[in-house]
């Protein structure tokens, strides 16, 4: 092309008093649509990673109380006239120690039977006076079990009025309840990572809807479609990195001030009542991991929404649906 | 479907040559303008540009071909986050040329369609006729094969209408085919060309 006029001086990066600024990135920097996705993505993701924190917690607990119960079980040795109560309790003691996983025996003397009942039937009790049952609490490894069905077959023979309590019907119990609230926790989960899956695809769409004209031109000056979608993808991805990151950070932050909250108050009422319920409401490696899970899907899926949602709106110019006047 | 807006028109643009598209408003002479830019798929009829019938360019070779057009659109598609430079700069960019290689020939092109000093200023802040020259150098900067402008001169004074003109008369004697769509016949007047005249949907071809 020739031109008419001698070309002017060019200006270069630092050499004069106009200087090259840095180029401005071909997607819109700076738009509302924008700011309110990140803030829409870090609090679904916050939410997220907060139900999946209670989640794994109430997971955790209820693999605890699981095991604490099925830890142990009780003998129960019941008063008869011209009973030995004393002997029998010794003898219980000496045949379950001998089968096999159980840890130890331990009977629960007079005095401990006393207190036991003293919220019922006061202080300054004898204990030798009232036909009360006696226990021996037997403690088990809870990976190997030892044959109750045979430990009850002995007892029977050795001692009269004994009775085995392996504690079965609390266990199946507690693990049908632990079993079902972590049923309804996964099930909260999934529904809250749908709502979050949804809102963000959303959202994105509704961001990008105001860069129609940007892709358009884009696509009008020769720029092939991977470029196009390259650029948005990119912009949007980071969108959605510093969305999800926000999110997750403030999600931990409330994890690891539980926990903190949790070993300042320790002893406590108020924390062994928590405690009781919830464990020591720590959040384990399974919790952490699916913070950073959540943070990669909601980053990635951001970046996938932008690029169907380019290349759908590029499909659409190509086929000449969007240019009629 | 709609009402035809163009019927029966059959034309050949060479290669080199340099015409009009002329006709009253709401005559058509845009949407004749995106069917040659292939952003219109015609409802029924043959297109042939640079030998390849329309119906046979796969998609994956419209960015391709585009790059062989230049394009001025009448509401100009200046992106509004850019500056005039970068604008201009944008078919280039997306082409993965590096800044050095044509920063020089963009400000050269800027400066000599008057925007010289409005290099890093954003289109909000350009009047319409500085937007126009923009659109214009955007079209320009690849040296199309064929530069489509529609109402170029539409928002600019007389003066700068008619050095706009010799833009395009340059552009073309370097080899480049210009169809300029307007209903300004004073423009038309100051240059001997080739008429195509649109009107009732029909074209006239005045050589």
């Amino acid at each position: 092309m020739s031109m008419t006029e001698a070309p002017p001086a060019i200006p270069r990066a630092g050499s004069g008093a106009k200087t090259w600024r840095r180029a401005t990135s071909i997607v819109p920097q700076r738009s509302v649509a924008g700011h309110a996705l990140v803030i829409v993505i870090a609090i679904m993701t916050f939410l997220s990673c907060l139900t999946l924190g209670a989640v794994t917690l109430v997971r955790d607990t209820a693999s605890v109380w699981q095991t604490q119960i099925a830890r142990e079980a009780t003998i129960q040795i019941k008063p008869d006239d011209g009973f030995d109560m004393n002997a029998a309790l010794t003898q219980a003691q000496a045949i379950a120690s001998g089968f096999s996983g159980v840890r130890s025996a331990s009977i629960v003397d007079s005095a401990a039977t006393a207190r036991l009942l003293e919220p019922w039937l006061g202080a300054g009790l004898d204990i030798d006076e009232l036909p009360v049952p006696r226990l021996v609490i037997v403690t088990i490894d809870e990976n190997a079990p030892p044959d109750f069905a045979s430990m009850r077959q002995a007892l029977r023979a050795a001692v009269p009025n004994v009775s085995l309590d392996d504690h079965r019907n609390w266990v199946d119990r507690l693990v049908s309840m632990a079993r079902t609230t972590v049923l309804i926790g996964i099930a909260i989960l999934v529904l809250m990572l749908a709502a979050t899956v949804l809102t963000v695809v959303f959202a994105t769409r509704g961001a990008m809807a105001g860069n129609g004209p940007v892709i358009e031109v884009l696509h009008f000056v020769g720029a092939e479609s991977q470029f196009i979608a390259a650029e948005f993808r990119r912009h949007f991805l980071w969108i959605g990195l510093k969305g999800a990151a926000a999110g997750s950070l403030a999600a931990i932050i409330v994890f690891v001030m539980f926990a903190w909250w949790s070993s300042r108050n320790i002893a406590t009422p108020e924390a062994d009542q928590a405690t009781a319920l919830f464990g020591n409401f720590v959040i384990g490696t399974t919790g952490y991991v699916g913070v950073l899970f959540i943070l990669a899907l909601v980053a990635g899926l951001t970046a996938a929404t932008t690029h169907f949602t380019v290349v759908a709106r590029l499909n659409s110019i190509d086929i000449g649906r969007t240019d009629h006047d | 479907m709609g009402p035809e807006i163009l019927r029966d028109i059959s034309f050949h643009i060479p290669r080199g040559s340099f015409q009009f598209l002329c006709g009253p408003s709401g005559a058509g002479k845009t949407t004749l303008l995106r069917l040659l830019f292939l952003s219109l798929a015609p409802t029924r009829g043959l297109i042939t540009v640079f030998g390849k019938d329309r119906t046979q360019i796969l998609r994956a070779e419209l960015p391709l071909i585009r790059r062989k057009i230049g394009i001025v659109f009448q509401d100009f598609r200046l992106l509004d986050h850019m500056t005039t430079y970068e604008n201009v700069a944008l078919p280039l960019r997306v082409r993965g040329r590096e800044e050095a290689s044509y920063r020089s020939d963009v400000v050269e092109l800027l400066k000599w369609v008057g925007l010289g000093d409005r290099l890093h200023v954003l289109p909000p802040v350009l009047s319409g006729g500085e937007k126009q020259r923009a659109a214009i150098a955007r079209a320009l900067i690849e040296q199309p094969e064929i530069l489509l402008a529609d109402e170029p001169t539409g928002n600019v004074d007389p003066t700068l209408a008619r050095r706009l003109l010799r833009l395009f008369i340059e552009l073309n004697r370097s080899g480049t085919a210009v169809v300029i769509a307007t209903h300004d016949l004073h423009l038309m007047d100051q240059v001997e060309a080739r008429r195509m005249v649109l009107a009732e949907g029909r074209l006239d071809v005045h050589d």
